[in-house]
């Protein structure tokens, strides 16, 4: 008997298993159909629409507007007149195809000649218009005479009015691309300040979230009367509604009258006058003979974004806190490690990974961030962020296209961080 | 070796540094409640603070008795009186005398209490480091509970306070919050009322909840089997799955906000709640799925088999077994994704064109606008924001547990 008639183990999945596959598959169906069409097929459809001259404006379909009139004069018996069908296309940007258009002639009129592209069954008349191209306009003629009978009774030839049928061109999926979004996207004369604010945003914000959470879980970990207290107040700026505390924020750093913080500061001989803190781009600030360009807007966003989320981090860190070994602390007592070194040398290291995960995860959910900024100042001084810009281009300028573009770019910045983060971070946790 | 020795000096500073924040904030405090032009006398705050520092800490610990520390209170109220011209709060004592004299007494009554806890169990002597950075810490750490405290707590107090003003009162003295209760509840709450009757809150706050609850119940009804599949059964590509599920939750919204509005709006579903309905659930769904699969597979799976053996469909198992045991993290999932759906704005507000089908956060952009009185504008904030506190910090121990068992987002 030779090996190759050995018994083999079974290939594949056995029966069990394949029903055990079919029933997770099953199971999974709903999810994976609702992030395909709500996530993953925008995703493409995002890409797709950055190569495509699209405005908001296009989002209305195109449709055929008539204006139908008798021409002429119909008084006596044998008096011609035109029926003219002005027929145009609503958009000068998207063609229409298979026009069809219907309509019933008054029967007291004699009809003495239609339009080439129409026939006529009895009083009904119908027209095969073919396509329309973007804007165009055509006159369509029905020459008739008047009888007797039209004469006792006028009727007014719109009382029957004309009915089309047409396929309007969908201007998302036509096969008109353009690189114009990508072109506009990058020669913009403040493309790199738009970057630069963006990873000055992501940066500042996630490390100081991160540290101020790191503080704030120090806080929370001792026992105190009235602790659980201020853990839920603590956790409030990151539960709270993000409309409700951004403008919250703006009004407390309103530079005119009413504006609590400026009130505050000049109460207290602290500013000479009112500090736009979010209209404000740049301040000089001299130190040490030198003169630094201080960007304050952008910075007090920064502020909102750590005041924000620093309760996040705060929860994870104290999570991990509270799990580690007391047995650990009690030997570095006895060898007299001093409290900053017990901190230094043995809460940090256990508590890098959960940090690591923390950054990756905030660093991205910061650079997707688009609210805060956006309630906080719209964009404005020197705080346009990527994201902001996607909206300031597609719903501001009206630039659906160009929006897309900056969308992509976005995504593409955060695949490439997303690589990196992956390729470098610890393989537990998370 | 001396009786004096470092950890005096230190309690020197520190009773000086105490001195200067209770003196700061207690004034700005008395300033805010009273509208009165209070101005916080630092400078004499800090030298009383380190006088009554020198008065309380140059007793061993032991022997700093309750009539030791109202020698030192009343030090600190002398030195503080004297120090800045009869004028404790910056105004003179002939106005308010009463009112001066009690936020007075509070700041030296706090100063005592945080040099004395600072302090405690340490006498003026010399120490080695260990107890100096004990010390050193103490002061951190009492520092940054009131730093932190304030910065979180001003936006919200001021957001609550103004909501209660009017904009006349608003704008004449922004620091002035103190509350006119004489003028009875419905002119106290008059912004609220004016939000519910005039401004359609009432349909807003139906909308959040209805869309929040909804998609609360889409999520669950499609991540719970979901996660179930993922920690239980084998499947060709379950551990690509489990990982990378999570990476849908890393997809900007604002990414997938253009081809949405304009998918949406030729299908006509723009400007509908059902549209909401559908968005929120696709983007919670993955990261419920993920939480509750953590969770899932903590529970034995002795017990699914049991039910296995005795004749129980998988489905029946999830539902009858599974399900029950994992009720705390469905609650706390259910919290989470109430949460995320309550407060998101970036769909609500490019979505929803129609005032009857505005949620709150829509309802409040609408409000952010020059002819809308401030106290309107905070009135909304906060409608929106007590909702959604209320029910997180009801639940809280339940959330921060299910939030942290599986790892969550921002």
């Amino acid at each position: 008997m030779s090996l190759d008639n050995a018994p083999k183990p079974p290939k594949g999945l056995g029966p069990l298993a394949k029903r055990e596959m079919r029933f997770a598959y099953m199971l999974l169906l709903p999810t994976f159909l609702i992030v395909l069409s709500v996530v993953l097929f925008p995703l493409v459809a995002n890409v797709w629409i950055s190569f495509k001259p699209v405005t908001l404006g296009d989002l209305r379909a195109p449709s055929i507007l008539v204006n139908e009139r008798l021409m002429g004069d119909l008084e006596a018996v044998g008096d011609e007149a035109d029926i003219r069908y002005r027929i145009r296309n609503s958009s000068r940007q998207s063609d229409i195809a298979d026009v069809f258009m219907t309509d019933t002639l008054p029967a007291s009129l004699d009809i003495l000649s239609i339009d080439e592209h129409c026939t006529l069954d009895g009083a009904a008349l119908a027209c095969d218009l073919g396509d329309y191209e973007a804007g165009k306009r055509e006159d369509i003629i029905v020459h008739v005479a008047a009888t007797q009978a039209f004469l006792d009774e006028p009727i007014n030839v719109k009382d029957t009015e004309s009915a089309f049928e047409f396929e309007p061109e969908n201007i998302l999926t036509n096969d008109d691309f353009t690189l114009e979004n990508f072109r506009k996207v990058f020669n913009a004369s403040d493309f790199w300040q738009v970057l630069w604010a963006s990873l000055y945003y992501t940066i500042a914000g996630t490390v100081g979230a991160l540290v101020m959470g790191l503080f704030a879980a120090q806080l929370m970990n001792m026992t105190f009367r009235g602790r659980s207290f201020l853990r839920g107040l603590y956790l409030s700026p990151y539960v709270a509604p993000v409309i409700a505390v951004a403008l919250a924020w703006v009004l407390l750093l309103d530079p005119g009258p009413g504006g609590t913080l400026n009130a505050l500061l000049l109460q207290l001989g602290v500013i000479d006058g009112p500090i736009s803190f979010l209209g404000q781009r740049v301040a000089e600030i001299n130190f040490l003979g030198l003169t630094f360009d201080f960007p304050v807007a952008l910075t007090v966003v920064i502020i909102f974004e750590i005041w924000r989320y620093f309760p996040l981090a705060m929860l994870f860190i104290l999570a991990r806190m509270q799990s580690m070994s007391t047995d650990i602390y009690e030997a570095a007592e006895i060898d007299g490690a001093t409290p900053i070194q017990q901190f230094r040398f043995i809460s940090l290291p256990q508590l890098m990974g959960i940090m690591a995960v923390l950054f990756l995860l905030r660093f991205i959910w910061t650079f997707n961030k688009f609210d805060d900024i956006f309630l906080l100042t719209g964009g404005a001084a020197g705080t346009r962020t990527l994201t902001v810009n996607v909206y300031e281009q597609a719903f501001a300028v009206s630039n659906l296209g160009a929006g897309a573009a900056v969308a992509v770019v976005v995504f593409l910045i955060l695949l490439f961080f997303s690589v990196i983060f992956f390729k470098f971070s610890p393989e537990d946790d998370a | 070796m001396s009786r004096f020795g470092n950890i005096f000096y230190l309690c020197l500073l520190f009773g000086a540094l105490w001195g200067a924040i209770a003196t700061l904030l207690i004034t700005l405090l008395a300033l805010f409640i009273s509208g009165e032009p209070f101005q916080p006398q630092i400078t004499a705050g800090a030298i009383a603070g380190l006088i009554t520092a020198a008065v309380l800490t140059g007793f061993r610990s032991e022997r700093r008795t309750v009539g030791i520390r109202l020698l030192a209170g009343l030090a600190f109220i002398l030195v503080l009186t004297v120090g800045s011209g009869a004028t404790p709060m910056g105004l003179g004592l002939s106005t308010y005398s009463i009112g001066q004299l009690i936020f007075t007494a509070i700041i030296a009554f706090l100063v005592v209490q945080a040099i004395h806890l600072n302090a405690i169990g340490f006498g003026p002597c010399r120490e080695r480091r260990y107890n100096v950075e004990v010390i050193c810490l103490r002061f951190i750490k009492g520092f940054g509970i009131v730093a932190f405290t304030i910065a979180v707590a001003l936006p919200f107090f001021v957001m609550v306070m103004m909501s209660l003003k009017n904009q006349q009162l608003l704008l004449s003295n922004p620091l002035d919050f103190s509350i006119d209760f004489s003028q009875g509840f419905s002119a106290l709450f008059r912004s609220y009322i004016e939000l519910f009757s005039q401004y359609h809150f009432g349909s807003y706050l139906m909308n959040s909840a209805m869309v929040s609850v909804v998609t609360v119940l889409i999520t669950l009804f499609f991540a719970v089997p979901g996660a179930y599949a993922v920690a239980r059964l084998k499947f060709p590509g379950q551990n690509f799955l489990s990982r990378s599920i999570l990476l849908i939750y890393m997809v900007p919204m604002i990414v997938l906000v253009i081809p949405l509005y304009a998918i949406f709006s030729q299908l006509g579903m723009r400007n509908t709640l059902w549209g909401l309905m559908l968005v929120y659930p696709a983007t919670t769904i993955p990261v419920a799925l993920y939480m509750l699969q953590g969770y899932f597979r903590g529970i034995p799976a002795e017990l699914e088999e049991a039910g296995l053996m005795d004749g129980l469909s998988r489905l029946n198992v999830i539902r009858k077994i599974t399900m029950p045991l994992a009720l705390p993290a469905m609650a706390s999932v259910a919290l989470y994704v109430f949460m995320i759906a309550w407060n998101e704005f970036l769909f609500a507000f490019m979505f929803l064109d129609n005032v009857d089908l505005y949620t709150l956060s829509r309802g409040i952009a609408e409000l952010n606008s020059s002819e809308v009185p401030r106290q309107h504008l905070m009135a909304g904030a906060v409608i929106a924001t007590v909702p959604v506190l209320a029910l997180f910090l009801w639940f809280e121990r339940f959330l921060v547990a299910g939030l942290t068992a599986g790892s969550v987002k921002g």
